[in-house]
């Protein structure tokens, strides 16, 4: 079954992007298959290994499964301090 | 933890930390400068996605009071648009005596380096611009 997931876009991903979020319907289960299936479309190139994600504001891995209804936020390498 | 878009205050946070049992303030400051990966740089932006940032913040500093023997500790981090010279983040330990507020000072530092939703923008001096590490990663690959 599709899911609605708002993805959230932060960073050189948003420039990529070219948007700060949007809503799609998508049939993949976890946030790395999601991911996979983002980065060819907004070219997001950056490895997987260093990019963090957040599901519904809570940190989580990229084993996490996602529900219908989720916001997905995707970070691109941090650089605080 | 706070992130904010204003000038940190170093002395007003110390004085949070004042506790008479304390024999030690150890703290570190990051302050942006003026050049980076051999390129003159004019200013920096932080972008923060500011309600992880600071749970996370959070997080770090209750790690630290666990591991080190260290009575408090305070985080803050700025976003938005920063000039040469500004204190982009400041990390301040209280403890019984120095060596453990050193440790905890450099444990939390570099978690939130590597831990927090942040990311920094460079502008530089020939009108580029560049997220810091983002490119370095793609460069990598």
């Amino acid at each position: 079954m599709s899911k609605s997931i708002t993805v959230i876009y932060f960073a050189i991903f948003r420039e990529k992007a070219g948007m700060s979020e949007e809503v799609i319907l998508t049939e993949v289960n976890s946030t790395s298959e999601l991911f996979e299936e983002l980065k060819d479309r907004h070219k997001l190139n950056e490895p997987l290994g260093h990019c963090k994600v957040a599901i519904n504001d809570d940190l989580a891995d990229w084993e996490s499964e996602i529900s219908d209804g989720d916001t997905v936020l995707l970070f691109p390498p941090v650089a605080g301090g | 933890m706070k992130v904010t878009s204003s000038r940190i205050d170093i002395a007003m946070c110390s004085q949070k930390l004042i506790n008479s049992s304390a024999g030690a303030l150890a703290g570190f400051e990051g302050w942006v400068r003026n050049y980076n990966d051999g390129h003159k740089v004019l200013r920096l932006e932080y972008e923060v996605y500011t309600p992880i940032a600071e749970s996370e913040g959070r997080k770090i500093i209750q790690e630290a009071k666990e591991q080190f023997n260290i009575l408090d500790a305070q985080c803050i981090h700025r976003s938005g648009l920063l000039e040469i010279g500004e204190c982009a983040v400041w990390v301040g330990v209280s403890s019984v005596h120095r060596n453990e507020g050193f440790d905890a000072c450099r444990y939390i530092i570099d978690h939130i380096k590597i831990r927090l939703p942040i990311w920094k923008k460079e502008y530089y001096e020939n009108g580029d611009s560049g997220w810091v590490n983002c490119e370095h990663c793609a460069a990598a690959r």
